[in-house]
């Protein structure tokens, strides 16, 4: 109604005010435009300048991380000495457990290099191959007792100091006080390697060991199996809990103080740090409930608490977004509040509340702080068979790792951060196959 | 437009005066003094010989601003009443008591009586389960739920367990859908989803939903404001048919659509009901002057 009026009162004075209005627009025009133009740059330069740390921090851990799936091992001709394994020749499991297996593997080198025959030059010797060894052949010998008195062509995973020079990283140049490998041991690695009995080959210890002292035999399975279940409690428990409880806050609960007091909090917990979660897991789970230390259950329990917040304000959000149409389609029907919510509302914010835990669980996957709390920094050799197992987290074996003196744990490090991105990138994956999935149903 | 705040002095609602407002926000936007033109009494017939609803004294507030004062209408058995009113003059409002839609919105309250079948439906004992399934709902915008066709119409009689097996399901779902009109166009692709049909269609889709609970009212809430002249129209048309089954309550901007569909037209202003009767008088020989103001299109 006033809008009449105005232009009606406009109308003698029209003409002039829109040519100097024009004017005016043209003016602004270049300058809005440079404007723009400008805001696309800075987008533009930030995301390749984005890019390329991305690239950069890539490139460097997967130059450093692939030489750790080559591991370099040696072929021995091994005879499994009656003598030194079972003098007595009863077979017994208990006497071919504990045989010295380490002086066969001396015997074969000697064999090789007959001059080395001094103490130290027979310990040089066997420093070249890996602690494991001996182990690879008890296996072998308990498994199959009858191959005692054979002579077996084996390969055998080298030291991690052979390994490193073959993988250049000793330089022969320096001063051989400076190096951890000897002159003589040099030269016998070169014979070896003229024999064509030094091979690299594809690192079987690093996908399906457990933690060592040895870089050559330290794998990483232990970790991530540990990371695994203590993914499978967090999952179990906050996905459900996290929904329910987004749900209820967002469907049903009345607003009132209380709603209000909750939902502060919640927003609130979600920026807590991490290691604030530790000891509230090392204070209510190991020392009010009892459970045992460093196993993957409190673990689990831990990291649940952390990403509970994330998941119920992400599924929060979800619900909200849901248009508030369909709720009263649902309701115009005479559906009861549950059924409109769980019949209609909630599938429909199922994708989002995917998206919100997989961020938590991501985040969950990340974490060691709070770990530390509950005894899970630690370095555990047996690889958990269950949730009560003494475990450690991949990040947690990055940590230990990158801390390890030994220059050989420094190309597994990176590796170790390569399986936690595989393992990141895996989850992702899942969790856009299952937002699609869900998503198409409707 | 906060039309709920403009109120007037009137002595006969005792709420009404009591949080009345001053002049001037009414004035404002309708020019000089349209408010203390409602009458103090609705004008017309608001009785009816055999109604379905029977509302006395209905207020409405949403928090503390009052947006329907005073509301006595009758609504009669199979017949079409149509709504009709400027924005904001609290039509929808009165439509989504009928079957408390409103307990959706956290700060509404309804007070008085509204009585269907003489049992009051206000009271807070009163399930309103049952309630929406003896009184549906068409909505403004079409929202069909996310499903296919099928599911669409079968949802209602599903969560009421109206059919005993599949076949008995399948049959309501093709009565309904053939009730509505729609079902030649979308026999073959009842598995679709519902939202891929056009907008009349959808529209459709959702009458047909709310007769598949077999309902004894159906409340329409501008349902052909999104739809484009031909499919407004068809629904026209299928409320024709509708009624003779159904007590249907349209609340609509369209004093065309009134004309067409309905036998009552009852005119809300500012959150008075200021004139209901038969719709050839309202429309042919209004008593009051705001309704023939509006109807002739001087101002709404």
């Amino acid at each position: 109604m006033s809008n009449t009026n105005s232009t009606d009162k406009d109308a003698g004075t029209g003409l002039r005010t829109t040519d100097r209005a024009m004017d005016r627009v043209q003016a602004s025009l270049r300058k809005r435009y440079r404007a723009e133009k400008r805001f696309r740059a800075y987008g533009l330069i930030s995301v390749v300048v984005g890019i390329l740390f991305l690239f950069v921090l890539m490139a460097s851990i997967l130059a450093k991380g692939y030489p750790a799936f080559r591991q370099t091992f040696v072929t021995l001709d091994v005879y499994l000495d009656a003598a030194v394994i079972d003098p007595q020749g009863s077979r017994d499991p208990a006497v071919l457990r504990v045989a010295d297996y380490k002086r066969l593997i001396r015997n074969s080198l000697q064999e090789i290099f007959p001059q080395a025959s001094g103490r130290s030059d027979r310990r040089k010797l066997v420093a070249l191959i890996s602690n494991g060894a001996p182990f690879q052949i008890q296996g072998l010998v308990m498994d199959e007792p009858s191959l005692v008195g054979q002579t077996l062509t084996l390969e055998v995973p080298a030291s991690a100091d052979l390994d490193m020079l073959m993988k250049g990283r000793i330089d022969r140049s320096v001063p051989e006080t400076q190096r951890r490998l000897s002159d003589a041991q040099i030269g016998w690695v070169d014979t070896l390697i003229e024999q064509g009995r030094v091979h690299k080959r594809w690192n079987k210890a690093l996908l399906s060991n457990g933690d060592s002292r040895d870089p050559e035999m330290a794998g990483i399975l232990g970790a991530a199996k540990g990371s695994f279940y203590m993914l499978v409690v967090t999952l179990v428990l906050s996905f459900p809990i996290g929904v329910a409880a987004a749900v209820y806050l967002e469907e049903f609960a009345p607003r009132n103080r209380w709603t209000d007091l909750i939902e502060i909090n919640i927003n609130n917990l979600a920026a807590v740090p991490s290691i604030v979660f530790g000891l509230l897991g090392l204070a209510v789970f190991l020392n009010f409930f009892g459970m045992p230390r460093s196993a993957p259950l409190v673990g689990g329990l831990v990291l649940t608490v952390m990403t509970l917040p994330t998941v119920i304000i992400s599924s929060r959000a979800a619900l909200t977004s849901v248009p508030p149409s369909i709720r009263e389609a649902a309701l115009g029907m005479g559906a009861s509040k549950m059924q409109a919510t769980f019949h209609h509302v909630v599938p429909l914010a199922i994708p989002g509340m995917l998206t919100g835990t997989i961020i938590g669980m991501a985040r969950a996957l990340g974490e060691s702080a709070p770990l530390l709390m509950i005894g899970m920094v630690a370095f555990i050799v047996d690889v958990p068979q269950g949730f009560m197992d003494p475990a450690t987290a991949l990040p947690v074996q990055i940590y230990l790792w990158a801390d390890a003196p030994e220059r050989a744990f420094v190309e597994r490090t990176s590796a170790g951060i390569l399986v936690l991105l595989a393992f990141l990138i895996a989850m992702n994956a899942l969790a856009i196959y299952l937002r699609r999935r869900f998503e198409r149903r409707w | 437009m906060e039309v709920t705040t403009m109120s007037r002095d009137r002595q006969a609602g005792s709420q009404a005066g009591a949080r009345a407002t001053p002049r001037a926000t009414a004035s404002s936007f309708f020019g000089s003094d349209r408010s203390s033109d409602v009458p103090d009494m609705t004008v017309g017939a608001i009785e009816h010989d055999d109604p379905v609803f029977s509302c006395r004294a209905v207020d409405v507030f949403y928090g503390d601003k009052q947006a329907i004062f005073d509301v006595n209408l009758d609504i009669g058995r199979n017949q079409v009443i149509s709504m009709i009113g400027p924005s904001g003059c609290g039509k929808s409002t009165f439509l989504r008591c009928l079957n408390r839609m409103n307990d959706t919105i956290d700060i509404a309250r309804v007070t008085g009586r509204i009585e269907l079948d003489g049992q009051d439906i206000l009271d807070s004992k009163i399930d309103v389960v049952p309630l929406r399934a003896r009184v549906g709902m068409v909505f403004q915008k079409p929202n069909p739920f996310p499903k296919s066709i099928y599911e669409n119409v079968a949802y209602g009689p599903r969560i009421h367990g109206l059919a005993r097996d599949k076949v008995e399901l399948d049959e309501i779902v093709q009565t309904s859908l053939e009730r509505a009109g729609l079902l030649k166009e979308v026999k073959d692709r009842l598995d679709q989803p519902g939202t891929g049909l056009s907008g009349g269609q959808q529209q459709r889709l959702c009458i047909a939903r709310a007769i598949a609970v077999s309902p004894e009212v159906i409340l329409m809430d501008e349902p052909c404001s999104a739809l484009d002249p031909i499919a407004t129209a068809r629904i026209e048309d299928l409320i024709d048919e509708l009624k003779e089954n159904y007590t249907i309550c349209i609340v609509t901007h369209s004093m065309q659509q009134a004309a067409r569909v309905s036998q009552r037209t009852a005119y809300f202003h500012l959150g008075y009901l200021v004139e209901v009767d038969e719709t050839d008088k309202i429309f042919t020989n209004p008593i009051h002057k705001l309704t023939e103001d509006y109807i002739t299109g001087r101002f709404g």
